[in-house]
């Protein structure tokens, strides 16, 4: 028999722990949830729109009475859970209802606070906490005309907006001086109350109330400095508290909330809890972020996995006021050990500030251009050492040359049919439909729901951006460690950490070892697996062509038709006339449709048939060229100026330089690709300064510089160091090289890569440590055994790999 | 009536692999997964006709080479939030010989 899950809160958080559990283990429990509101469980966040006019009830329903019975899970609606019975393990309902549980996951959620003045029990006194609340704001406003909304915080603030757009008067009254101030600092509170009095709402700043005046119904409101305003319907905002009543009831441990381990299991190891009515080490969470990290590690644990932890929540906040942008995170204040970086635009009515402690980023605060704030949260989580970033951190992290977005960076600017994803084709609107309609909370959910920004990411901050300013503060940033995939709760880090210690050769032997939850892994982790085994054990890892993305295990390029592309290499992108007519024969022979120079200064020959590369391989092969690995997650190409030789400006034969390396290098299984460029002066006409490692020559040696990229985001190179020999220029190209293949996750390059981990971490270990250096220099060279050799001269041979070129069969 | 065509043995499929039968209505993909089943797909995705015999296979499925689309073997539904189909074949396999009703 079924072991019984009984849910009491019918509410966000609670149904999210319901619904990663029916994910994890769908068969596990007979479920029953009981909620107090007569309704499916809705998107409680999206009340302020539902106030504003701009979203109906049906429009923010998460789950739906269809939802329940097409997953079995009982809902008994409109029943108030009044007692448990810990003993007997059953809960009791206002109604009599009683029902067993085996296990009890407690998600009361919490209660408006009221503040105990006299009159707070008169009719029209409300608050905003459900779809209640906000029919009777709704109606209100049909037939009255004077607001008062107590409290200046983000909840007051969405109701006055709401209340103001439907026709009402509103008045906010604050007992502080700055709005907002858990968030906002006094400049950005500032700005948020000139922005918000432009659009007609009016405050009354620093003011207590002392009795809400009325007979039979509320008239008026009557503050501690003596003033006296005429109201009709007043709404107390002023904060929540979290609804531990039945826990306390049933003498389950609590202090300001119930108290939870990092498994959220309360005093009673039957019961669970989340929510807002939950503390965790202290903290009790509003936001949904936490409230859903949370419900993910209570279904982990009630799945009798048993592997998460919550280790509590750094959150972030936007306001979910149409048109006003604004952002904070962790600690915007500061104090005598911290400092401030400021940037402020008054006509722009742009504000930034960050803060930062040592040489990290312990908090931000932004108003008006919040472009950057999911990079400055980002930052904030991670810990990042921002000193090599430092001098530019306030410009954000938008890049010169960004494309595909139409320069746009401002979400909320921007009208709903304009294109956020050019490579998709997805529209705002689309988007923030998607969000609302079908309930989507992270990036990766929007990204798999509308594509927007999942093929290139270059448009990932506006979708952020989006997801902030549709649902608020509540969304979700992506977790601080990301698993690899959903096959795994292992991060890149630790996989690879468990490649080296575990000795683990092979993708398969990975995911036995590490407990993969799938039989095979995907298409996301297989191929990071594969890598992983074979740059940790050059030596003896099985590379597993079936863990390999097509092109890789095709060694061509696949093409929306299906056909290959064949890139023959030619070093440092040097050719000659008999290179030359032995692929215009092989053009020829094998009627390729068309032939296209390349940007790393190659020749394509596009449109080839699967079953012909074998043979195009075996005459370029003969005519002495070998795989180009321009489909590779691997040494691509090296770039050259002509130098030296025939250059009047040239310093250095930048040329041979890049033959030189090219040659050492390629083979090479990377992270991901991998360029080079050497230019024989500093007017740098090989572009080194974009690519992943380039070289440029001066008349006293060579510069090196590294993290370059010219594609979706343009980064100009970090400098490395300089140095004078070409015997350095190699050891220092082949260490870094192998630093970024031992450390970067598999698909980052080398830009991101750097950005995470900063500049004076590859500094440290390449520059200023001669004898590490020499050891990934080292390890380099012995990883290149083994890997330089020509793939397509074994598979012409047909000796390796056969069957993946011909048909198994053909048929009439 | 099912027209049963033999195409092969199950070692002439990698595991988890898949090849191509150059059928007379076009490419059937051939898939072999982790536990021998074996399963027939039109070889076009139902969102930009990209080669499925050419993707990753995992478990009862196949990611679509071009655009990461998650196709089922069985069936030939593509899986949600995306949405489409592409035909499926019956398979047999008989001491080993694998044999696909066209």
């Amino acid at each position: 028999m079924k072991e019984k899950l009984v849910l009491i809160g019918n509410g966000m958080a609670g149904m999210r722990a319901i619904e990663e559990l029916l994910e994890l283990d769908k068969d596990l429990y007979d479920i029953t949830v009981f909620g107090a509101e007569p309704y499916g469980n809705y998107n409680r966040i999206l009340l302020s729109p539902v106030l504003a006019g701009d979203k109906t009830i049906d429009e923010i329903m998460l789950n739906d009475e269809k939802w329940y019975e097409e997953n079995s899970v009982e809902l008994l609606k409109g029943k108030t859970i009044i007692n448990i019975d810990r003993k007997q393990r059953k809960v009791i309902a206002d109604d009599g209802t009683e029902k067993e549980y085996d296990r009890l996951l407690l998600a009361t959620g919490s209660n408006p606070f009221i503040i105990p003045v006299p009159g707070s029990e008169l009719p029209g006194v409300i608050s905003f906490r459900d779809i209640h609340d906000v029919d009777l704001m709704l109606d209100a406003s049909k037939k009255l005309k004077h607001a008062v909304v107590i409290g200046g915080g983000l909840l007051g603030l969405e109701a006055a907006n709401g209340l103001m757009l439907q026709g009402m008067s509103v008045t906010v009254v604050h007992l502080g001086d700055v709005l907002m101030e858990r968030q906002m600092d006094s400049i950005a509170g500032g700005m948020l109350k000139k922005s918000l009095e432009d659009r007609g709402l009016h405050f009354l700043m620093s003011t207590q109330t002392e009795t809400i005046i009325g007979d039979e119904k509320v008239t008026g409101v009557r503050f501690k400095n003596g003033m006296e305003i005429a109201a009709d319907l007043v709404v107390m905002a002023v904060g929540i508290r979290p609804n531990i009543e039945l826990a306390k009831k049933v003498g389950l441990h609590c202090e300001n909330g119930v108290v939870v381990n990092d498994t959220m299991q309360t005093y009673d190891p039957r019961i669970y809890s989340v929510g807002e009515c939950v503390q965790h080490r202290g903290q009790a969470y509003g936001l949904v972020a936490p409230l859903f990290e949370q419900a993910k590690v209570a279904a982990n644990h009630l799945a009798q996995m048993g592997i998460g932890r919550y280790e509590g929540s750094v959150t972030s906040t936007k306001l979910k006021v149409t048109g006003i942008d604004l952002f904070s995170a962790g600690d915007f204040i500061g104090d005598e050990t911290t400092e401030e970086i400021v940037m402020q635009d008054v006509n722009r009515g742009v504000y930034k500030k960050v803060v930062v402690k040592g040489n990290k980023l312990i908090g931000a605060v932004m108003y008006g251009d919040t472009v950057d704030g999911a990079w400055y949260f980002q930052l904030l989580r991670d810990g990042t050492d921002i000193s090599d970033i430092r001098d530019h951190i306030m410009y954000g992290q938008s890049h010169l040359g960004d494309s595909g977005h139409g320069g746009h960076n401002a979400a909320a600017a921007m009208s709903d049919d304009m294109e956020v994803c050019g490579c998709n084709g997805i529209c705002k609107g689309d988007i923030t439909k998607a969000i609302t309609s079908k309930g989507l909370f992270t990036l990766e959910e929007v990204r798999s729901h509308t594509k927007a920004s999942n093929s290139c990411g270059s448009c990932t901050g506006l979708v952020e951006q989006l997801l902030a300013t549709t649902l608020g503060g509540d969304y979700s940033a992506s977790e601080q460690v990301k698993p690899i995939c959903k096959c795994t709760e292992l991060s890149h880090d630790d996989v690879r950490d468990a490649f080296r210690k575990l000795h683990l050769t092979s993708a398969l032997s990975g995911m036995e070892a590490l407990n993969w939850r799938t039989s095979d892994g995907c298409h996301v982790c297989r191929p990071a697996l594969n890598y992983y085994a074979i740059s940790t054990w050059p030596a003896e890892a099985f590379d597993d062509p079936q863990s390999r993305f097509i092109n890789e295990r095709a060694h061509a390029n696949i093409q929306k038709d299906g056909t290959y592309s064949v890139i023959p290499r030619m070093w440092g992108g040097v050719t000659n006339p008999s290179e030359l007519r032995a692929i215009a024969d092989i053009a020829d022979k094998y009627k390729v449709p068309t032939v296209k120079v390349t940007g790393g200064q190659r020749i394509d020959l596009l449109g080839v048939e699967k079953e012909n590369l074998p043979k195009m391989w075996k005459d370029l092969n003969d005519a002495g060229m070998v795989s180009g690995h321009a489909y590779g997650k691997s040494l691509r190409t090296v770039k050259t100026c002509v130098g030296k030789e025939w250059c009047r400006f040239g310093t250095q034969d930048s040329t041979a330089m890049g033959i030189t390396l090219e040659q050492l290098t390629w083979g090479s299984w990377m992270p991901h690709k991998f360029k080079i460029a050497v230019s024989g002066c500093p007017r740098n006409c090989a572009e080194a300064t974009i690519k992943d490692f380039g070289v440029v020559a001066v008349e006293s040696g060579w510069e090196l510089h590294v993290g370059g990229n010219g594609g979706i985001k343009v980064r100009a190179t970090d400098l490395l160091c300089k140095v004078t020999t070409e015997e350095e220029v190699i050891e220092y190209c082949q260490a870094f090289i192998q630093l970024y293949r031992e450390e970067a996750h598999y698909l980052d390059r080398t830009a991101p890569w750097i950005e995470r981990v900063g500049l004076s971490f590859v500094k440290d270990k390449v520059v200023d440590d001669e004898k590490m250096r020499k050891e990934l220099a080292a390890r380099f060279i012995e990883s290149q055994k083994y890997s330089q050799k020509d793939p397509w001269a074994e598979r012409a041979s047909g000796e390796v790999q056969k069957q993946e070129f011909i048909p198994l069969k053909k048929i009439g | 009536m099912a027209n049963w065509v033999e195409v092969g043995t199950l070692e002439d499929i990698p595991k988890l692999g898949s090849r191509v039968v150059n059928g007379p209505d076009g490419d059937i993909a051939v898939f072999r997964n982790s536990k021998d089943e074996i399963f027939a797909l039109r070889d076009s995705c139902p969102h930009k006709k990209g080669p499925l015999s050419q993707g990753i296979v995992h478990d009862r499925t196949v990611t679509c080479p071009l655009h990461n689309w998650k196709i089922e073997l069985d069936t030939g539904n593509a899986k949600a939030p995306d949405e489409g189909c592409t035909g499926h074949y019956d398979c047999k396999m008989e001491d080993n010989t694998i044999y696909i009703s066209i």
